[in-house]
């Protein structure tokens, strides 16, 4: 399959996460200006960091006035998701040469792995070529990205309260549209484990919600991984007592 | 707001993301993942993203509400079941903000 194919198979399994994050950039952008940012610095931000709910919150930690070590590190546990990322891409990546791997990594957003991951579960890419379809994702996004924040810095200069119009419910969509098809049943896994991990993680998000610099985030995150790991070995258990 | 500051700030966190996305590819061909991470890794996604959306879901104003006056709590339930009788992304990421707008409207 030539280049421009593969491109286009990523950046087309991106388009309904592109639509879901154009508000969402907006919100970014108006937001910096309401909180008093040069318009340079929300442009920084998002072509340098690239990481949407880690923006978001440094945001509101620079408007508290909060020490520069605060933020990184903040940054650092709000982005430790992306490991799990790049662990699961280590094998398709990883006969790459060095720059192609800097771009990889540069542009693991969850949207990206989201939109391409899939790709090589059903085989529609393999470790060959599934690399230009992630740059086709990864440029639709980054391009996407750019021109909201943009347009969300000119329109919070003229449009004053945009930011509490709730523009983040985008996200929120966004995030349940990656969701639900690991909810829902095929015949290549079975996907009880895929709901015990989710009321794990929502459960333990909303009791340690309190947690100071987005520990719970964290700490709900890795619980609904081990439920999830430890209800597949159950159902594995079990299929084995039956088989017998 | 220093200018300094806020460089650092910027550059701050882009080391750490790059860092974080990059350094098991850094020396990706010495990698090697044991079976049983492999098997965890699965249930990442679902669990980060619900991690990050419920509490804005059920806590918009940083209280638990479940009351069906939450626009959050609605929008993301019409998503929810659209997503998993419909399976398509679109069609799910558009009837959320719908009802989610809606609502807002109207409560």
């Amino acid at each position: 399959m030539e280049i421009q194919k593969l491109m286009k198979k990523g950046m087309v399994a991106s388009i309904p996460m592109i639509v879901g994050g154009i508000p969402f950039g907006i919100l970014f952008g108006s937001l910096a200006m309401s909180n008093g940012l040069s318009p340079w610095f929300a442009i920084a931000m998002s072509s340098l960091v690239f990481a949407g709910s880690a923006q978001f919150v440094a945001l509101g930690l620079i408007f508290i006035d909060a020490p520069l070590w605060v933020i990184v590190s903040t940054t650092f546990i709000v982005n430790l998701r992306h490991i799990l990322y790049a662990a699961d891409m280590v094998k398709f990546i990883k006969h790459l040469p060095l720059k192609w791997r800097m771009l990889i990594g540069f542009g693991l957003i969850d949207e990206s792995y989201a939109a391409v991951r899939p790709l090589y579960g059903n085989q529609q890419i393999n470790v060959e070529n599934g690399h230009y379809a992630f740059l086709g994702s990864f440029l639709s996004f980054y391009l996407m990205w750019q021109i909201s924040t943009l347009i969300g810095v000119v329109a919070g200069e003229l449009i004053p309260g945009m930011s509490e119009w709730g523009l983040e419910f985008a996200m929120v969509t966004t995030f349940i549209g990656i969701i639900t098809p690991y909810l829902k049943s095929t015949q290549l896994k079975p996907v009880a484990p895929y709901w015990v991990a989710l009321f794990g993680a929502s459960f333990t998000s909303l009791v340690l919600n309190g947690l100071p610099n987005n520990l719970g985030l964290l700490f709900a995150a890795l619980v609904g991984v081990t439920m999830g790991f430890l209800a597949t070995k159950q159902t594995a258990n079990s299929i084995v007592k039956e088989g017998v | 707001m220093a200018t300094s500051y806020l460089v650092f700030i910027i550059l701050g966190m882009f080391a750490v993301t790059f860092g974080i996305r990059f350094c098991l590819f850094a020396k990706a061909n010495k990698v090697v993942m044991p079976n049983w991470i492999e098997g965890a890794l699965g249930f990442v996604p679902i669990s980060v993203l619900s991690a990050i959306i419920v509490p804005m879901i059920f806590m918009p104003d940083g209280r638990l509400d479940v009351g069906l006056d939450n626009p959050w709590l609605l929008g993301a339930l019409a998503a929810f079941v659209i997503g998993l009788i419909k399976q398509n992304q679109l069609l799910t990421i558009l009837v959320g903000v719908v009802v989610f707008y809606l609502s807002k409207l109207f409560i």
